[in-house]
């Protein structure tokens, strides 16, 4: 589903990553360890075209898409949900959850709206509230139902359980064991394997921009 | 001022506030998604009053003022597609630079096709008459006007919140990366909101002709008023725009009704001060959320190397050497080049090592140069004391704008530089008694024992050599090593003690002084002042020398100060489209070089 070989990235003259290969097969769960400043948001921006790549490779479904405009990427079927939530505040709910709207694909799981509003059900009671006045975890459930509106076929996951009470983090955990149910490929990046280890089916372990061997 | 003098002040205020909504709702959007601060936009406007004017005597108003807006949208499209979309990555201010360049090409494109004469518009047919309202007479086309604006922005409105398009925008204007990894072309967003913006000027622009001529000078006039709406509305908010234009309009008019006229060149400039000293983010704005994307990180600063000093010094000599192999025009021109290489640094010293864009230098360049000019003539001083004193008149103005200023940041700081520059302008346009007010004042001379260009020369070679080594010493100063802290992180500037605000008002007044001073010695080389030397063209001068020269280098300005100068001159001369011809240039410039000229020749090095 998503290869990603020899890789290498950065911001400006500060390459941050390293020759990364990785891998996730369809309907995988895998998890991207490593500590603060290891360079896991930095993999999955560089995947999603948001940092353009030095160089390497990046295949979806076999297609190559490094060096692809984000936009294009996340219209083949690959989702991003980024770490710092992004939400749009001065949207409604049900506007965010628009911006993300994309057709339907014959090949992968399709996100109605009553379909998100059950996943999530605490987004239902607030369809017409402001994105600004909402709470961390409401915030997460948000943004990960928006990328969900795009039908995607494989998700990025930054870092979903961050700041969150452990109430929504219990939550959380269900939310991508529903995902993997349905069918959707998820690369998950985390600082801790205690969260990875309950919903994950393997993962990778990342170090100063470099994979640790499995 | 009786009841019905009020109500017919009022209704004028509506009418006024309706235009300019429709150029600034423009601006704001474009601004909100593409974070472009467009220069042109005026010029917009202007073009579609001309294509207007142009159009209703073929083809009868009605059908000219929907044809000459969609005219309009196309032309800000190809704008958008040939010129913005090769540099959304560069610095902000280099887009700044490439719409100014758009400016110059529409302003001669204008010239060109319809001539240097206003012409003046029809009347609208079916509105040519008046009404009576409370007893006095009324434009129907004024009234007409009244209802449309409001009329727009209830559609802009709708657009906006009611259709996908709409919300993509709104997104895309709090975080336009975000919008793509959601699937969403922002390219055509861009070009689609640039369309809209364009077509909204040329409409507000088609529909005040029956008001007003079409003229070559509307361009820079409307494009100040719509930034000061749009600043004072808050940046990106139609609503903020619909109540600034509304509240700008009003002031206006009664500005003139109770014939306070000489407020009215600078009263919205003063509103806007205020608002933004009140609410730093525009009545409805919000503070500007921080820019998504790798950071712009400024290399830092190397102190010259004693190869680049020596080049400097063997430069200096070669200039003092000049006046023996020619006293002509050269001297007159290398004169110009030396006073505007000092207002390049000064102008350079805040917007480079200190972080701060103004986009009204040249009120302190005006302010030494009008001291000068004061001292000598009224105050009857030596010319001598009179240029060691002018300084003094600018740093005074930088101390008092420069305080209001460093309390804001980006955008917003640039603009209220601009408001301060307009007020400046219109004190010095208008106060006959001191600055002679539109015809200026002549027999600004040097003393007898500088009267020869040769002399003069010399002293304007040594003046400025002193003046830019003094700055650039500044630069690696103690002073010059906590304005960059400042710069690049306020926060952990102020936990290591550095009082961020004192040092950057500090740097803003240094820059004020310097540029006093090159105003002066400009007034005494020319021998007379007007107040162009404080105009919005003027600072945007400046800024073109900096950007040519590369922001981030140290002496940048004083190349791109040699370049502009002596472009400007060599096709200012017999050329009458000079004005495209250098806004040709810049535009080359910009494509060629995204990364600012000296940004080019560094990274080439650098391989
Ligand atoms: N926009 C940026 N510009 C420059 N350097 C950056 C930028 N973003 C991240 N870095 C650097 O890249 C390295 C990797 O950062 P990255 O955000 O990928 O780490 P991470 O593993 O996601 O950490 P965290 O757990 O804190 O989210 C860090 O050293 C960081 O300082
Ligand atoms: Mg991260």
């Amino acid at each position: 589903m998503l290869e990603v070989s020899g890789l290498n990235a950065g911001y400006g003259r500060a390459q941050v990553l390293f020759d990364i290969a990785l891998e996730a097969r369809r309907g995988e769960v895998v998890a991207l360890l490593g500590r603060n400043g290891a360079g896991k948001s930095t993999t999955l921006k560089a995947i999603m075209g948001l940092v353009p790549p030095l160089s390497g490779e990046v295949r979806f479904e076999g297609t190559r898409i490094d060096g692809r405009e984000p936009h294009e990427i996340a219209r083949l079927g690959l989702g991003y949900v980024p770490e710092d939530r992004r939400i749009f505040t001065d949207l409604t709910v049900a506007e965010n959850l628009a911006v993300g709207r994309q057709p339907a694909r014959a090949d992968a799981p399709q996100w109605s709206t009553e379909h998100l509003l059950a996943l999530f059900p605490a987004l239902s009671r607030m369809l017409d509230r402001s994105g600004g006045r909402m709470s961390g975890g409401e915030q997460q459930m948000l943004c990960i139902a928006r990328t969900l509106a795009g039908n995607p076929k494989a998700i990025l996951l930054d870092e979903p359980s961050e700041g969150l009470a452990p109430l929504v983090v219990e939550q959380m955990a269900g939310v991508i064991l529903e995902l993997k149910r349905a069918g959707v490929t998820v690369l998950l990046a985390e600082q801790s394997a205690r969260f990875t280890g309950r919903v994950a089916d393997r993962g990778y372990t990342l170090e100063k921009g470099e994979l640790l061997p499995a | 001022m009786s009841g019905s003098a009020v109500l017919l002040q009022f209704l004028n205020g509506l009418s006024g506030a309706s235009a300019l909504f429709l150029v600034a709702a423009g601006l704001s959007l474009i601004f909100g998604v593409t974070r472009i601060v467009n220069f042109a936009h005026g010029s917009l406007y202007m073009l579609g009053m001309y294509l207007a004017v142009w159009l209703s005597a073929r083809i009868g108003f009605w059908a000219s003022v929907p044809l000459a807006a969609a005219l309009v949208a196309a032309g800000g499209a190809a704008v958008e597609m040939l010129l913005l979309r090769r540099i959304y990555k560069a610095p902000e201010l280099f887009q700044l630079l490439a719409t100014f360049a758009v400016v110059l090409l529409v302003k001669d494109l204008a010239l060109w096709a319809w001539g240097p004469e206003d012409t003046l518009g029809p009347r609208a047919p079916g509105f040519a008459g008046a009404v009576e309202i409370a007893g006095r007479a009324f434009p129907q086309y004024d009234l007409l006007l009244i209802g449309l604006g409001p009329l727009v922005f209830l559609l802009l409105y709708l657009l906006l919140t009611k259709t996908r398009w709409g919300i993509l925008v709104r997104a895309a204007t709090q975080d336009r990366e975000m919008v793509g990894a959601l699937g969403v072309n922002q390219k055509l967003l861009f070009t689609a909101v640039f369309m809209l913006g364009a077509g909204l000027a040329g409409l507000g622009g088609a529909l005040v002709i029956p008001r007003e001529p079409a003229s070559l000078e509307i361009d820079l006039a409307v494009v100040s008023d719509a930034f000061v709406v749009v600043v004072v509305g808050g940046l990106g908010s139609i609503p903020g725009a619909f109540l600034a234009a509304l509240l700008i309009g009003e002031i206006k008019a009664f500005c003139i009704g109770l014939g306070y006229s000489k407020i009215t060149l600078a009263v919205e400039f003063i509103v806007m001060a205020v608002v933004l000293v009140l609410r730093p983010w525009g009545l409805l704005g919000r503070p500007q959320a921080a820019m998504r994307g790798p950071a712009a990180l400024e290399a830092p600063l190397d102190p010259p190397s004693g190869r680049a000093v020596a080049a400097l010094l063997a430069l200096f000599a070669g200039l003092a050497a000049i006046p023996a192999f020619t006293t002509g025009y050269t001297l007159v021109l290398l004169t110009d080049v030396l006073v505007f290489a000092l207002f390049a640094a000064s102008l350079h010293f805040m917007m480079g090592p200190g972080g701060m864009a103004s986009f009204g230098h040249a009120a302190y360049f005006g302010l030494g140069a009008y001291g000068a000019g004061v001292l000598l003539l009224r105050l009857a001083a030596p010319m001598e004391l009179a240029l060691a004193l002018a300084p003094l008149f600018a740093l005074a103005g930088a101390l008092v704008f420069g305080w209001f200023c460093v309390r804001l940041s980006g955008v917003y700081l640039a603009m209220l530089t601009l408001a301060f520059a307009q007020i400046a302008w219109s004190i010095a346009f208008q106060w006959d008694a001191v600055t002679g007010g539109s015809n200026g004042l002549i027999g600004v001379w040097p003393a007898a024992w500088l009267a020869s260009k040769t002399a003069f020369y010399y002293a304007a070679l040594l003046v400025c050599a002193a003046a830019l080594a003094l700055l650039w010493r500044l630069v690696f100063s103690p002073f010059g090593y906590a304005l960059r802290a400042s710069r690049d992180s306020a926060l952990r500037a102020e936990a290591i003690g550095i009082p961020v605000r004192a040092v950057q008002w500090a740097a803003f007044c240094v820059a004020g002084l310097f540029a006093g001073l090159a105003g002066a010695l400009f007034a005494f080389s020319k021998g007379s002042i007007s107040p162009e030397t404080l105009s919005v063209p003027r600072s945007v001068e400046g800024l073109v020398m900096v950007l040519l020269g590369g922001v981030q280098t140290l002496t940048g300005p004083v190349w791109g100060a040699a370049l502009f100068t002596w472009l400007e001159d060599s096709v200012s001369r017999g050329f009458e489209y000079w004005r495209a011809a250098i806004g040709g240039v810049i535009l080359l410039l910009v494509l060629a070089f995204p990364r600012g000229v000296a940004g080019f020749v560094r990274e080439r090095i650098a391989r």
